[in-house]
Protein backbone atom coordinates (compact mmCIF):
# COMPACT_ATOMS: atom_id res chain seq x y z
CA UNK A 1 0.00 0.00 0.00
CA UNK A 2 1.23 3.46 -0.83
CA UNK A 3 0.50 4.86 2.58
CA UNK A 4 2.57 2.22 4.27
CA UNK A 5 5.44 2.74 1.83
CA UNK A 6 5.57 6.46 2.58
CA UNK A 7 5.50 5.75 6.31
CA UNK A 8 8.28 3.22 5.85
CA UNK A 9 10.47 5.90 4.21
CA UNK A 10 9.91 8.20 7.17
CA UNK A 11 10.80 5.38 9.54
CA UNK A 12 13.95 4.59 7.56
CA UNK A 13 15.12 8.19 7.83
CA UNK A 14 15.61 7.75 11.53
CA UNK A 15 17.38 4.41 11.35
CA UNK A 16 21.12 4.72 11.85
CA UNK A 17 22.11 1.56 13.59
CA UNK A 18 20.02 -1.10 11.98
CA UNK A 19 17.58 -1.62 9.21
CA UNK A 20 13.82 -1.15 9.23
CA UNK A 21 12.22 -4.41 8.18
CA UNK A 22 8.54 -4.78 7.44
CA UNK A 23 6.91 -7.35 9.63
CA UNK A 24 4.23 -9.10 7.64
CA UNK A 25 2.52 -10.81 10.53
CA UNK A 26 1.39 -7.64 12.23
CA UNK A 27 -2.04 -6.08 12.00
CA UNK A 28 -1.89 -3.03 11.72
CA UNK A 29 1.19 -3.09 9.46
CA UNK A 30 4.36 -3.01 11.46
CA UNK A 31 8.06 -2.29 11.15
CA UNK A 32 10.83 -3.97 13.05
CA UNK A 33 13.55 -1.55 14.04
CA UNK A 34 16.74 -1.70 16.03
CA UNK A 35 16.55 -0.78 19.70
CA UNK A 36 18.96 2.13 19.44
CA UNK A 37 17.01 3.72 16.59
CA UNK A 38 13.80 3.87 18.54
CA UNK A 39 14.09 7.42 19.85
CA UNK A 40 15.01 8.94 16.49
CA UNK A 41 12.31 7.06 14.64
CA UNK A 42 9.68 8.09 17.15
CA UNK A 43 10.71 11.74 17.00
CA UNK A 44 10.47 11.59 13.21
CA UNK A 45 7.06 10.00 13.26
CA UNK A 46 5.79 12.52 15.78
CA UNK A 47 7.19 15.68 14.18
CA UNK A 48 6.97 14.93 10.48
CA UNK A 49 3.84 16.66 9.12
CA UNK A 50 3.24 13.86 6.63
CA UNK A 51 3.14 11.24 9.37
CA UNK A 52 1.85 13.16 12.40
CA UNK A 53 1.51 10.22 14.76
CA UNK A 54 0.16 12.16 17.69
CA UNK A 55 -1.33 9.31 19.66
CA UNK A 56 0.49 6.37 21.16
CA UNK A 57 -2.23 3.80 21.73
CA UNK A 58 -0.39 1.03 23.46
CA UNK A 59 3.06 -0.22 24.48
CA UNK A 60 3.12 -3.99 24.77
CA UNK A 61 5.98 -6.13 25.92
CA UNK A 62 6.11 -9.79 24.87
CA UNK A 63 8.36 -12.46 26.30
CA UNK A 64 9.49 -14.91 23.68
CA UNK A 65 10.50 -17.57 26.15
CA UNK A 66 13.70 -18.68 27.77
CA UNK A 67 14.91 -20.61 24.70
CA UNK A 68 14.58 -17.69 22.33
CA UNK A 69 16.12 -15.38 24.86
CA UNK A 70 14.52 -12.16 23.66
CA UNK A 71 11.88 -9.73 24.73
CA UNK A 72 9.91 -7.69 22.25
CA UNK A 73 8.38 -4.29 22.77
CA UNK A 74 5.65 -3.22 20.39
CA UNK A 75 4.47 0.35 20.03
CA UNK A 76 1.05 0.89 18.47
CA UNK A 77 0.85 4.35 16.99
CA UNK A 78 -2.16 6.13 15.55
CA UNK A 79 -2.44 9.35 13.63
CA UNK A 80 -5.71 11.13 14.37
CA UNK A 81 -5.82 13.55 11.41
CA UNK A 82 -4.75 10.99 8.79
CA UNK A 83 -6.33 7.85 10.31
CA UNK A 84 -3.10 5.85 9.92
CA UNK A 85 -2.06 2.98 12.13
CA UNK A 86 1.52 1.88 12.52
CA UNK A 87 3.24 -0.61 14.76
CA UNK A 88 6.91 -0.54 15.73
CA UNK A 89 8.62 -3.64 17.01
CA UNK A 90 11.86 -3.55 18.99
CA UNK A 91 13.70 -6.68 20.12
CA UNK A 92 15.88 -6.64 23.22
CA UNK A 93 17.78 -9.42 24.98
CA UNK A 94 16.11 -10.98 27.96
CA UNK A 95 18.77 -10.31 30.54
CA UNK A 96 19.33 -6.64 31.06
CA UNK A 97 17.17 -5.44 28.20
CA UNK A 98 17.25 -1.66 27.96
CA UNK A 99 15.46 0.73 25.66
CA UNK A 100 15.19 4.50 25.46
CA UNK A 101 12.08 5.94 26.99
CA UNK A 102 9.73 7.81 24.68
CA UNK A 103 7.83 9.51 27.43
CA UNK A 104 9.10 12.96 26.45
CA UNK A 105 7.51 12.53 23.05
CA UNK A 106 4.20 11.06 24.19
CA UNK A 107 3.34 11.55 27.86
CA UNK A 108 1.15 8.48 27.89
CA UNK A 109 4.28 6.33 27.61
CA UNK A 110 5.11 7.23 31.20
CA UNK A 111 2.68 4.78 32.77
CA UNK A 112 2.88 2.21 29.96
CA UNK A 113 6.64 1.95 30.41
CA UNK A 114 6.30 1.67 34.16
CA UNK A 115 3.93 -1.21 33.59
CA UNK A 116 6.33 -2.93 31.17
CA UNK A 117 9.10 -2.51 33.72
CA UNK A 118 6.89 -3.86 36.48
CA UNK A 119 5.70 -6.96 34.68
CA UNK A 120 8.72 -7.76 32.50
CA UNK A 121 11.77 -6.04 33.93
CA UNK A 122 12.68 -3.93 30.90
CA UNK A 123 14.61 -0.81 31.89
CA UNK A 124 13.67 2.40 30.07
CA UNK A 125 16.57 4.82 29.98
CA UNK A 126 15.60 8.38 30.70
CA UNK A 127 12.33 7.67 32.44
CA UNK A 128 11.91 10.13 35.32
CA UNK A 129 10.21 7.83 37.78
CA UNK A 130 10.65 4.19 36.83
CA UNK A 131 9.27 2.00 39.54
CA UNK A 132 6.61 -0.59 39.99
CA UNK A 133 3.09 0.51 39.30
CA UNK A 134 0.72 -2.42 39.62
CA UNK A 135 2.56 -4.67 42.05
CA UNK A 136 3.76 -3.74 45.53
CA UNK A 137 7.15 -2.10 45.57
CA UNK A 138 8.86 -4.98 47.34
CA UNK A 139 7.54 -7.77 45.13
CA UNK A 140 10.18 -10.13 43.80
CA UNK A 141 10.32 -11.04 40.18
CA UNK A 142 8.56 -9.96 37.04
CA UNK A 143 5.34 -11.93 36.68
CA UNK A 144 4.66 -11.93 32.97
CA UNK A 145 7.95 -13.54 32.08
CA UNK A 146 7.57 -17.14 31.00
CA UNK A 147 9.94 -18.48 33.66
CA UNK A 148 8.38 -16.62 36.54
CA UNK A 149 8.02 -18.58 39.75
CA UNK A 150 5.80 -17.10 42.38
CA UNK A 151 7.51 -16.30 45.65
CA UNK A 152 6.57 -18.48 48.62
CA UNK A 153 5.88 -15.80 51.15
CA UNK A 154 5.17 -12.12 50.88
CA UNK A 155 5.74 -10.36 54.17
CA UNK A 156 4.89 -13.49 56.11
CA UNK A 157 1.72 -14.31 54.13
CA UNK A 158 1.76 -17.65 52.33
CA UNK A 159 0.93 -17.20 48.68
CA UNK A 160 -0.23 -20.67 47.62
CA UNK A 161 -3.65 -21.52 48.90
CA UNK B 1 -7.59 1.11 85.76
CA UNK B 2 -5.07 -1.58 84.93
CA UNK B 3 -2.48 0.59 83.20
CA UNK B 4 -0.05 -2.31 82.87
CA UNK B 5 -2.32 -4.12 80.34
CA UNK B 6 -1.42 -2.11 77.26
CA UNK B 7 -3.40 -3.16 74.25
CA UNK B 8 -1.33 -1.51 71.60
CA UNK B 9 2.05 0.07 71.77
CA UNK B 10 3.03 2.33 68.88
CA UNK B 11 6.04 1.07 67.00
CA UNK B 12 7.38 3.39 64.30
CA UNK B 13 8.73 0.40 62.35
CA UNK B 14 5.34 -1.25 62.52
CA UNK B 15 3.93 0.75 59.61
CA UNK B 16 5.39 -0.54 56.38
CA UNK B 17 3.99 0.85 53.21
CA UNK B 18 3.89 -1.61 50.37
CA UNK B 19 3.86 1.42 48.08
CA UNK B 20 6.16 3.96 49.67
CA UNK B 21 5.29 7.59 49.11
CA UNK B 22 7.16 9.63 46.57
CA UNK B 23 7.57 12.53 48.99
CA UNK B 24 9.15 11.97 52.35
CA UNK B 25 9.14 14.38 55.25
CA UNK B 26 12.64 15.61 54.43
CA UNK B 27 11.72 16.69 50.89
CA UNK B 28 9.03 19.11 51.93
CA UNK B 29 9.28 22.77 52.66
CA UNK B 30 7.91 23.99 55.94
CA UNK B 31 4.51 25.01 54.62
CA UNK B 32 3.84 21.86 52.60
CA UNK B 33 2.25 18.66 53.81
CA UNK B 34 1.56 15.27 52.32
CA UNK B 35 -1.92 13.90 52.70
CA UNK B 36 -2.94 10.41 51.81
CA UNK B 37 -6.32 9.93 50.10
CA UNK B 38 -6.19 6.29 50.99
CA UNK B 39 -7.40 3.30 49.07
CA UNK B 40 -10.55 3.25 51.17
CA UNK B 41 -12.27 6.50 50.44
CA UNK B 42 -15.82 7.21 49.40
CA UNK B 43 -14.84 9.55 46.60
CA UNK B 44 -12.04 7.80 44.83
CA UNK B 45 -14.27 5.40 42.91
CA UNK B 46 -12.68 2.22 44.07
CA UNK B 47 -9.31 1.38 45.50
CA UNK B 48 -7.23 4.30 44.33
CA UNK B 49 -4.63 5.84 46.57
CA UNK B 50 -3.64 9.42 45.98
CA UNK B 51 -0.68 11.01 47.62
CA UNK B 52 -1.37 14.72 47.60
CA UNK B 53 1.28 17.34 48.27
CA UNK B 54 -0.55 20.35 49.63
CA UNK B 55 0.42 23.90 50.31
CA UNK B 56 -2.38 24.97 52.59
CA UNK B 57 -5.41 24.16 50.50
CA UNK B 58 -3.74 24.35 47.11
CA UNK B 59 -2.39 21.22 45.53
CA UNK B 60 1.20 21.18 44.39
CA UNK B 61 1.29 17.63 43.11
CA UNK B 62 -0.80 14.50 43.06
CA UNK B 63 0.80 11.07 42.80
CA UNK B 64 -1.64 8.24 42.13
CA UNK B 65 -0.70 4.82 43.48
CA UNK B 66 -2.59 2.02 41.86
CA UNK B 67 -2.43 -1.74 41.86
CA UNK B 68 -4.74 -2.53 44.74
CA UNK B 69 -7.05 -4.47 42.44
CA UNK B 70 -4.41 -6.08 40.24
CA UNK B 71 -5.52 -9.59 39.37
CA UNK B 72 -3.09 -10.13 36.51
CA UNK B 73 -5.64 -10.67 33.78
CA UNK B 74 -2.86 -10.98 31.23
CA UNK B 75 -1.23 -13.96 32.89
CA UNK B 76 -4.59 -15.73 33.20
CA UNK B 77 -5.26 -15.08 29.52
CA UNK B 78 -2.02 -16.82 28.64
CA UNK B 79 -3.25 -20.07 30.16
CA UNK B 80 -6.80 -20.26 28.85
CA UNK B 81 -8.27 -20.78 25.40
CA UNK B 82 -9.60 -17.68 23.69
CA UNK B 83 -13.26 -18.32 24.46
CA UNK B 84 -12.67 -19.06 28.11
CA UNK B 85 -11.13 -15.65 28.63
CA UNK B 86 -14.50 -13.91 28.12
CA UNK B 87 -15.52 -14.01 31.83
CA UNK B 88 -12.16 -12.44 32.69
CA UNK B 89 -12.74 -9.73 30.14
CA UNK B 90 -16.09 -8.96 31.82
CA UNK B 91 -14.36 -8.32 35.07
CA UNK B 92 -12.12 -5.62 33.67
CA UNK B 93 -14.68 -2.84 33.44
CA UNK B 94 -17.40 -4.34 35.52
CA UNK B 95 -19.96 -1.57 35.07
CA UNK B 96 -19.93 -1.83 31.27
CA UNK B 97 -19.03 -5.46 30.75
CA UNK B 98 -20.94 -5.88 27.48
CA UNK B 99 -18.73 -3.31 25.77
CA UNK B 100 -15.56 -5.06 26.87
CA UNK B 101 -16.85 -8.40 25.63
CA UNK B 102 -17.87 -6.80 22.35
CA UNK B 103 -14.35 -5.49 21.68
CA UNK B 104 -12.70 -8.76 22.65
CA UNK B 105 -15.07 -10.95 20.65
CA UNK B 106 -14.71 -8.63 17.65
CA UNK B 107 -10.92 -8.87 17.90
CA UNK B 108 -10.75 -12.64 17.98
CA UNK B 109 -13.32 -12.92 15.18
CA UNK B 110 -11.25 -10.60 13.00
CA UNK B 111 -8.15 -12.66 13.73
CA UNK B 112 -9.96 -15.83 12.71
CA UNK B 113 -11.41 -14.19 9.61
CA UNK B 114 -15.05 -14.89 10.46
CA UNK B 115 -15.92 -11.29 11.28
CA UNK B 116 -18.01 -10.66 8.14
CA UNK B 117 -19.95 -13.90 8.44
CA UNK B 118 -21.58 -13.05 11.73
CA UNK B 119 -25.34 -12.81 11.16
CA UNK B 120 -26.80 -9.32 11.20
CA UNK B 121 -29.24 -10.20 13.94
CA UNK B 122 -26.36 -11.15 16.20
CA UNK B 123 -24.63 -7.85 15.43
CA UNK B 124 -27.74 -5.83 16.18
CA UNK B 125 -28.27 -7.62 19.48
CA UNK B 126 -24.64 -6.97 20.36
CA UNK B 127 -25.00 -3.26 19.65
CA UNK B 128 -28.26 -3.15 21.60
CA UNK B 129 -26.63 -4.69 24.65
CA UNK B 130 -23.56 -2.51 24.36
CA UNK B 131 -25.59 0.67 24.15
CA UNK B 132 -27.81 -0.31 27.08
CA UNK B 133 -24.65 -0.88 29.05
CA UNK B 134 -23.31 2.47 27.91
CA UNK B 135 -26.41 4.16 29.33
CA UNK B 136 -25.91 2.24 32.58
CA UNK B 137 -22.26 3.17 32.82
CA UNK B 138 -22.89 6.85 32.21
CA UNK B 139 -25.66 6.76 34.78
CA UNK B 140 -23.18 5.53 37.36
CA UNK B 141 -20.64 8.11 36.28
CA UNK B 142 -23.08 11.00 36.63
CA UNK B 143 -24.79 9.68 39.75
CA UNK B 144 -21.64 9.02 41.74
CA UNK B 145 -20.17 12.28 40.53
CA UNK B 146 -23.17 14.13 41.91
CA UNK B 147 -22.71 12.27 45.16
CA UNK B 148 -19.06 13.28 45.35
CA UNK B 149 -20.03 16.90 44.79
CA UNK B 150 -22.67 16.63 47.48
CA UNK B 151 -25.92 16.06 45.60
CA UNK B 152 -27.30 12.82 46.97
CA UNK B 153 -30.70 12.69 45.29
CA UNK B 154 -29.63 12.18 41.65
CA UNK B 155 -27.64 9.12 42.71
CA UNK B 156 -30.76 7.34 43.90
CA UNK B 157 -32.76 8.37 40.85
CA UNK B 158 -30.01 7.10 38.61
CA UNK B 159 -29.75 3.80 40.48
CA UNK B 160 -33.50 3.32 40.24
CA UNK B 161 -33.37 3.82 36.46
CA UNK B 162 -30.31 1.66 36.09
CA UNK B 163 -32.14 -1.11 37.90
CA UNK B 164 -34.49 -1.40 34.92
CA UNK B 165 -31.52 -1.83 32.57
CA UNK B 166 -29.99 -4.48 34.78
CA UNK B 167 -33.26 -6.38 34.92
CA UNK B 168 -33.48 -6.34 31.13
CA UNK B 169 -29.93 -7.62 30.84
CA UNK B 170 -30.56 -10.27 33.46
CA UNK B 171 -33.55 -11.44 31.49
CA UNK B 172 -31.41 -11.78 28.36
CA UNK B 173 -28.19 -13.17 29.74
CA UNK B 174 -28.75 -14.44 33.24
CA UNK B 175 -26.52 -12.04 35.12
CA UNK B 176 -26.86 -8.47 36.28
CA UNK B 177 -23.31 -7.29 36.04
CA UNK B 178 -20.90 -9.88 34.62
CA UNK B 179 -22.65 -11.36 31.67
CA UNK B 180 -20.48 -13.80 29.67
CA UNK B 181 -23.01 -13.16 26.92
CA UNK B 182 -21.09 -12.28 23.78
CA UNK B 183 -19.18 -15.32 22.66
CA UNK B 184 -16.65 -15.51 19.89
CA UNK B 185 -18.75 -16.12 16.82
CA UNK B 186 -22.12 -15.24 18.27
CA UNK B 187 -24.01 -15.00 21.50
CA UNK B 188 -24.73 -17.32 24.36
CA UNK B 189 -28.54 -17.05 24.04
CA UNK B 190 -30.92 -15.33 21.71
CA UNK B 191 -33.11 -12.56 23.09
CA UNK B 192 -36.06 -13.85 25.11
CA UNK B 193 -39.53 -13.54 23.61
CA UNK B 194 -41.01 -10.17 24.51
CA UNK B 195 -37.65 -8.50 25.10
CA UNK B 196 -38.03 -5.96 22.32
CA UNK B 197 -41.39 -4.84 23.64
CA UNK B 198 -40.08 -4.40 27.18
CA UNK B 199 -37.06 -2.56 25.86
CA UNK B 200 -39.24 -0.14 23.92
CA UNK B 201 -41.32 0.47 27.06
CA UNK B 202 -38.15 1.17 28.98
CA UNK B 203 -37.10 3.78 26.44
CA UNK B 204 -40.44 5.53 26.74
CA UNK B 205 -40.04 5.50 30.50
CA UNK B 206 -36.49 6.83 30.53
CA UNK B 207 -36.87 9.92 28.34
CA UNK B 208 -38.68 12.15 30.87
CA UNK B 209 -36.33 10.88 33.57
CA UNK B 210 -33.35 12.17 31.63
CA UNK B 211 -34.93 15.61 31.49
CA UNK B 212 -35.41 15.48 35.26
CA UNK B 213 -31.79 14.48 35.74
CA UNK B 214 -30.63 17.39 33.66
CA UNK B 215 -32.75 19.84 35.60
CA UNK B 216 -31.73 18.66 39.01
CA UNK B 217 -28.03 18.10 38.43
CA UNK B 218 -26.49 19.26 35.20
CA UNK B 219 -28.13 22.68 35.02
CA UNK B 220 -28.14 23.17 38.77
CA UNK B 221 -26.49 26.44 39.71
CA UNK B 222 -24.50 24.94 42.57
CA UNK B 223 -23.22 22.12 40.36
CA UNK B 224 -22.23 24.59 37.67
CA UNK B 225 -20.39 26.78 40.15
CA UNK B 226 -18.59 23.78 41.51
CA UNK B 227 -17.51 22.29 38.22
CA UNK B 228 -17.19 25.02 35.60
CA UNK B 229 -13.64 26.12 34.80
CA UNK B 230 -12.27 23.38 37.04
CA UNK B 231 -9.74 20.85 35.75
CA UNK B 232 -9.52 22.17 32.23
CA UNK B 233 -7.87 19.63 29.95
CA UNK B 234 -6.36 21.28 26.86
CA UNK B 235 -6.73 19.29 23.66
CA UNK B 236 -3.06 18.87 22.83
CA UNK B 237 -2.31 17.61 26.33
CA UNK B 238 -5.22 15.21 26.05
CA UNK B 239 -3.99 13.70 22.79
CA UNK B 240 -0.41 13.53 24.00
CA UNK B 241 -1.50 11.74 27.15
CA UNK B 242 -3.54 9.26 25.14
CA UNK B 243 -6.86 10.28 26.64
CA UNK B 244 -9.87 8.97 24.74
CA UNK B 245 -13.60 8.76 25.17
CA UNK B 246 -15.85 11.42 26.69
CA UNK B 247 -12.83 13.19 28.17
CA UNK B 248 -11.32 13.76 24.75
CA UNK B 249 -14.64 14.73 23.23
CA UNK B 250 -15.23 17.25 26.01
CA UNK B 251 -11.92 18.89 25.12
CA UNK B 252 -13.26 19.66 21.69
CA UNK B 253 -12.31 16.82 19.36
CA UNK B 254 -15.15 14.98 17.65
CA UNK B 255 -13.44 11.60 17.81
CA UNK B 256 -15.55 8.53 18.42
CA UNK B 257 -14.31 5.11 17.39
CA UNK B 258 -17.82 4.05 16.50
CA UNK B 259 -17.72 6.56 13.67
CA UNK B 260 -13.98 6.62 12.93
CA UNK B 261 -13.47 2.86 12.70
CA UNK B 262 -17.07 2.05 11.85
CA UNK B 263 -17.09 -1.41 13.35
CA UNK B 264 -20.07 -3.76 13.76
CA UNK B 265 -23.35 -2.23 12.53
CA UNK B 266 -22.67 1.32 13.69
CA UNK B 267 -22.34 2.68 10.11
CA UNK B 268 -25.98 1.77 9.54
CA UNK B 269 -27.21 3.60 12.61
CA UNK B 270 -27.93 7.28 12.88
CA UNK B 271 -26.51 9.09 15.88
CA UNK B 272 -24.58 12.27 16.67
CA UNK B 273 -21.40 12.69 18.61
CA UNK B 274 -21.56 15.35 21.31
CA UNK B 275 -18.54 17.57 21.73
CA UNK B 276 -17.73 19.88 24.59
CA UNK B 277 -18.37 23.53 23.75
CA UNK B 278 -17.58 25.26 27.00
CA UNK B 279 -21.15 26.43 27.56
CA UNK B 280 -20.83 27.09 31.25
CA UNK B 281 -17.12 27.69 31.52
CA UNK B 282 -14.18 26.71 29.36
CA UNK B 283 -13.92 23.92 26.85
CA UNK B 284 -12.74 20.76 28.55
CA UNK B 285 -13.65 21.55 32.12
CA UNK B 286 -15.48 19.19 34.46
CA UNK B 287 -18.91 20.48 33.54
CA UNK B 288 -18.24 19.80 29.88
CA UNK B 289 -17.27 16.21 30.57
CA UNK B 290 -20.42 15.57 32.54
CA UNK B 291 -22.51 17.31 29.89
CA UNK B 292 -20.93 15.17 27.15
CA UNK B 293 -21.82 12.04 29.08
CA UNK B 294 -25.39 13.24 29.49
CA UNK B 295 -25.72 13.90 25.77
CA UNK B 296 -24.23 10.51 25.00
CA UNK B 297 -27.03 8.93 27.02
CA UNK B 298 -29.52 10.66 24.70
CA UNK B 299 -27.63 9.38 21.67
CA UNK B 300 -27.52 5.85 23.07
CA UNK B 301 -31.27 5.94 23.60
CA UNK B 302 -31.62 6.83 19.91
CA UNK B 303 -29.38 3.91 18.93
CA UNK B 304 -31.31 1.46 21.11
CA UNK B 305 -34.57 2.62 19.51
CA UNK B 306 -33.20 1.97 16.05
CA UNK B 307 -31.86 -1.43 17.06
CA UNK B 308 -35.18 -2.48 18.56
CA UNK B 309 -36.94 -1.37 15.41
CA UNK B 310 -34.54 -3.35 13.22
CA UNK B 311 -34.81 -6.42 15.43
CA UNK B 312 -38.58 -6.49 15.05
CA UNK B 313 -38.75 -5.81 11.32
CA UNK B 314 -35.75 -6.69 9.14
CA UNK B 315 -34.01 -9.13 11.41
CA UNK B 316 -36.94 -10.49 13.37
CA UNK B 317 -36.53 -13.72 15.21
CA UNK B 318 -37.07 -16.91 13.28
CA UNK B 319 -37.55 -20.39 14.57
CA UNK B 320 -34.29 -21.74 13.26
CA UNK B 321 -31.99 -18.93 14.31
CA UNK B 322 -29.14 -20.26 16.39
CA UNK B 323 -26.90 -17.62 17.96
CA UNK B 324 -24.19 -20.20 18.53
CA UNK B 325 -24.16 -21.38 14.93
CA UNK B 326 -20.80 -19.83 14.12
CA UNK B 327 -19.09 -20.37 17.44
CA UNK B 328 -15.97 -22.31 16.51
CA UNK B 329 -15.14 -25.41 18.47
CA UNK B 330 -11.42 -24.85 18.22
CA UNK B 331 -10.07 -21.33 18.04
CA UNK B 332 -6.63 -21.32 16.52
CA UNK B 333 -5.81 -18.10 14.67
CA UNK B 334 -2.71 -18.12 12.50
CA UNK B 335 0.44 -16.56 13.89
CA UNK B 336 0.08 -12.78 13.97
CA UNK B 337 0.18 -9.70 16.14
CA UNK B 338 -3.22 -8.09 16.23
CA UNK B 339 -4.46 -4.88 17.81
CA UNK B 340 -8.20 -4.28 18.02
CA UNK B 341 -9.85 -1.28 19.59
CA UNK B 342 -13.40 -0.27 20.37
CA UNK B 343 -15.31 2.51 22.06
CA UNK B 344 -16.42 1.66 25.57
CA UNK B 345 -18.21 4.25 27.71
CA UNK B 346 -14.90 5.24 29.27
CA UNK B 347 -12.81 5.51 26.11
CA UNK B 348 -10.76 3.37 23.78
CA UNK B 349 -10.40 -0.18 24.96
CA UNK B 350 -7.76 -2.04 23.00
CA UNK B 351 -6.61 -5.63 23.01
CA UNK B 352 -3.24 -6.64 21.66
CA UNK B 353 -3.05 -10.34 20.76
CA UNK B 354 0.04 -12.30 19.89
CA UNK B 355 -1.11 -15.58 18.41
CA UNK B 356 1.53 -18.11 17.54
CA UNK B 357 -0.60 -20.25 15.27
CA UNK B 358 0.28 -23.43 17.10
CA UNK B 359 -1.99 -23.42 20.12
CA UNK B 360 -5.48 -22.52 21.26
CA UNK B 361 -4.11 -20.25 23.92
CA UNK B 362 -3.06 -16.63 23.24
CA UNK B 363 0.68 -16.25 23.57
CA UNK B 364 0.14 -12.71 24.83
CA UNK B 365 -3.06 -10.81 25.42
CA UNK B 366 -2.56 -7.26 26.55
CA UNK B 367 -5.43 -5.03 27.51
CA UNK B 368 -4.96 -1.35 26.80
CA UNK B 369 -7.53 -0.01 29.17
CA UNK B 370 -8.95 3.46 28.87
CA UNK B 371 -9.22 4.12 32.59
CA UNK B 372 -5.50 3.39 33.07
CA UNK B 373 -4.52 5.97 30.51
CA UNK B 374 -7.19 8.49 31.50
CA UNK B 375 -6.05 8.32 35.11
CA UNK B 376 -2.49 9.13 34.13
CA UNK B 377 -3.62 12.62 33.14
CA UNK B 378 -4.76 13.41 36.70
CA UNK B 379 -1.39 14.75 37.91
CA UNK B 380 -1.24 17.09 34.92
CA UNK B 381 -4.60 18.78 35.30
CA UNK B 382 -4.72 19.08 39.06
CA UNK B 383 -1.74 21.33 39.68
CA UNK B 384 -2.74 24.46 41.51
CA UNK B 385 -6.36 23.54 42.20
CA UNK B 386 -8.01 23.47 45.57
CA UNK B 387 -8.50 20.23 47.45
CA UNK B 388 -12.24 20.16 46.86
CA UNK B 389 -11.66 20.64 43.15
CA UNK B 390 -9.47 17.55 43.14
CA UNK B 391 -12.49 15.48 44.18
CA UNK B 392 -14.43 17.13 41.40
CA UNK B 393 -11.74 16.25 38.87
CA UNK B 394 -11.41 12.60 39.88
CA UNK B 395 -15.13 12.14 39.42
CA UNK B 396 -15.07 13.30 35.83
CA UNK B 397 -12.25 11.01 34.85
CA UNK B 398 -14.73 8.19 35.55
CA UNK B 399 -12.28 5.53 36.58
CA UNK B 400 -13.22 1.97 37.24
CA UNK B 401 -10.38 0.40 39.16
CA UNK B 402 -10.98 -3.01 37.69
CA UNK B 403 -9.87 -1.61 34.37
CA UNK B 404 -6.98 0.44 35.73
CA UNK B 405 -5.39 -2.45 37.54
CA UNK B 406 -6.72 -5.30 35.46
Amino acid sequence: MEVFESLLTIVKQGCAHGDAVTDETMVPRGVKIHASDLKNVCINLHQNPAAFFDMLSCITAVDNGVDAGTLEIIYNLYSIPFHHHLALKVIVPRDGGEVDSVQDIWKTANWHEREAYDLFGIIFRGHPYLRRILLPADWEGHPLRKDYKQQEYYRGIKLEY
Amino acid sequence: MSSDKVQYRYNPQGLQLSEPNKFKAEDLRSEEMVINLGPQHPSTHGVLRLEVLLDGEIIREVVPHIGYLHRCFEKHAENLPYDQVIPFVDRLDYVAAMNCEHVYAMGVERMLGIADQIPKRVEYIRVLMAELNRIGSHFIAIGTYGMDIGAFTPFFWVMRDREHILRLLEWASGARLLYNYMWIGGLFYDLPVGFEKRCAEFLQYIKPKLKELETILINNKIFVDRTANVGVLPLDLAINCGVTGPMLRASGLRFDLRRVDGYSVYPELDFNIPVGEGKMGSVGDCWDRTWVRMQEIHESVKIVEQCVHKLTTDHARTRDFDPQALVPKKIRPKGQDFYVRGETPKGELGFFFRADGKSDVPFRCKCRSCSFVNLSVLPEISKGVLMADLIAIIGTIDVVMGEVDR
